[in-house]
């Protein structure tokens, strides 16, 4: 995985979201699920072609139960947008990469 | 503009096994993928939503359908085949070259002496009122995507068939308890998942139940049946639901080009030939009796072979 890609925990998720001086656009995952496998390669895209933008993060939701529930989140992939600390966007299932993109761009 | 003397379109285990062979044969084939998506077509196809594949020969200890997928890719790949991530937006099949316009093109980008058309087939939706407002809500058709977040919980799958019954057994590992609606007394599943479902104390069985609407404003809180024998209507309260009613073929880019079934699958034969010369289709798309992973790769492997056989009868 790409440097410019950090791994939050339930751990280290407020402190991070909290304190970026950018958007970061996290994506809730994990092993068993083909789609978020589809989608991991666009963000490692993203995560370079877009860091004037914003940044990207992963969550892994089998190790990171508390903050996956604290955002309802159901489903999986899941990208939610933090701009300021607070959700802005939501993007569900997986997705071309123009199409995410225009999703995430659309509120930031 | 590229040229290609084969172009598959699709990379389920149909189109990564026909990309195999063509690049085998040295025909240089280029394999659209399609686009990520988690409701439709996607590439690696339906075996991505999917987890331990049993049935695959070669497995004795199973294997799960992303790592399968990921296998026929790389084989493909090995062997040269030119894999693009994008989608065929439109075909036009009346005149040889065949041409294609990917995502975003404008004028067509590749133009191709035949092409293998390998797109599968997609979930059919319940369309009943609440099923688009709580999609992804406790709504799924990934029960290997979804079902984690339903631990201890109360969930539905509505169908009767393996992929119903599998994806059942699958949520029972998260689930209280799983409740099959299914609109028949009785399953059209193979013996052995039956076997395995009526075994199992958590799943129970719907009969004779037929979705009318999905209630919950933010989340799912319950599914409305229809008795289809009394008509009656009543609830049985769950918070998610995993749809497993069937597939459509995926015809968009061949429709109103190549002869279909009444069906709407692709009509082929002999072998994987269409009523197109010069164009092929295989797996689900033109499958809708045996639909495993291993026909569908065998029915790839035979439209490159076909397709092969008969460039060379044109050269």
């Amino acid at each position: 995985m790409s440097d410019q890609i950090q791994n939050l925990t339930d751990a280290t998720f407020d402190e991070v979201i909290g304190s970026a001086d950018k958007p970061v656009v996290v994506d809730f995952w994990a092993d068993w699920c083909g789609p978020c496998k589809q989608i991991a390669p666009i963000l490692e895209e993203f995560a370079t072609e877009q860091s004037e933008r914003f940044t990207i993060a992963k969550l892994d939701v089998d190790a990171n139960v508390a903050i996956a529930t604290k955002y309802a989140v159901m489903s999986i992939p899941t990208l939610l947008i933090f701009k300021d600390g607070q959700v802005v966007g939501r993007l569900v299932g997986a997705k071309p990469k123009g199409a995410m993109l225009s999703e995430i761009t659309a509120v930031l | 503009m590229t040229h290609t003397q084969v172009l598959i379109i699709g990379s389920g285990p149909a189109g990564l096994t026909a990309a195999i062979y063509a690049a085998r044969a040295q025909l240089a084939p280029i394999v659209i993928e399609g686009e990520p998506s988690s409701t439709t077509d996607q590439p690696g196809g339906q075996l991505m939503l999917t987890t331990d594949i049993e049935n695959f020969p070669g497995f004795p200890e199973g294997i799960t359908g992303p790592e399968l997928m990921g296998n026929m890719r790389a084989q493909a790949e090995r062997f040269g085949a030119d894999l693009r991530v994008t989608k065929v937006q439109k075909l036009d099949l009346s005149r040889r070259p065949f041409t294609a316009w990917l995502t975003d093109d404008i004028e067509p980008s590749i133009t191709a002496d035949s092409v293998i058309v390998a797109t599968g087939a997609r979930s059919l939706m319940l369309n009943v009122p609440g099923e688009e407002r709580l999609f992804s809500k406790g709504i799924s058709v990934c029960a290997t995507c979804d079902g984690f977040f339903f631990r201890g919980q109360d969930i539905a799958v509505v169908g009767g068939g393996d992929s119903a019954l599998e994806e059942a057994t699958f949520l029972t590992r998260f689930a209280n308890t799983v409740t099959l609606i299914h609109r028949r007394d009785s399953l059209r599943a193979s013996k052995i998942m039956q076997e395995r479902a009526l075994a199992n104390p958590k799943i129970q069985f719907a009969w004779n139940s037929q979705v009318k609407e999905v209630h919950g404003e933010e989340k799912v809180s319950g599914v409305e049946v229809v008795d289809t024998v009394t008509g009656e209507t009543r609830m049985i309260d769950v918070t998610g639901v995993f749809i497993a009613i069937g597939h459509v073929p995926n015809t968009t880019v061949v429709d109103g080009q190549v002869d279909l079934h009444e069906n709407n699958y692709v009509a082929t034969g002999p072998g994987t030939y269409t009523s197109i010369e010069g164009v092929f289709a295989a797996g689900d798309i033109q499958d809708h009796h045996y639909r495993q992973a291993i026909t569908s790769a065998g029915s790839g492997c035979m439209a490159a072979i076909d397709a092969e056989r008969w460039l060379e009868s044109q050269s």
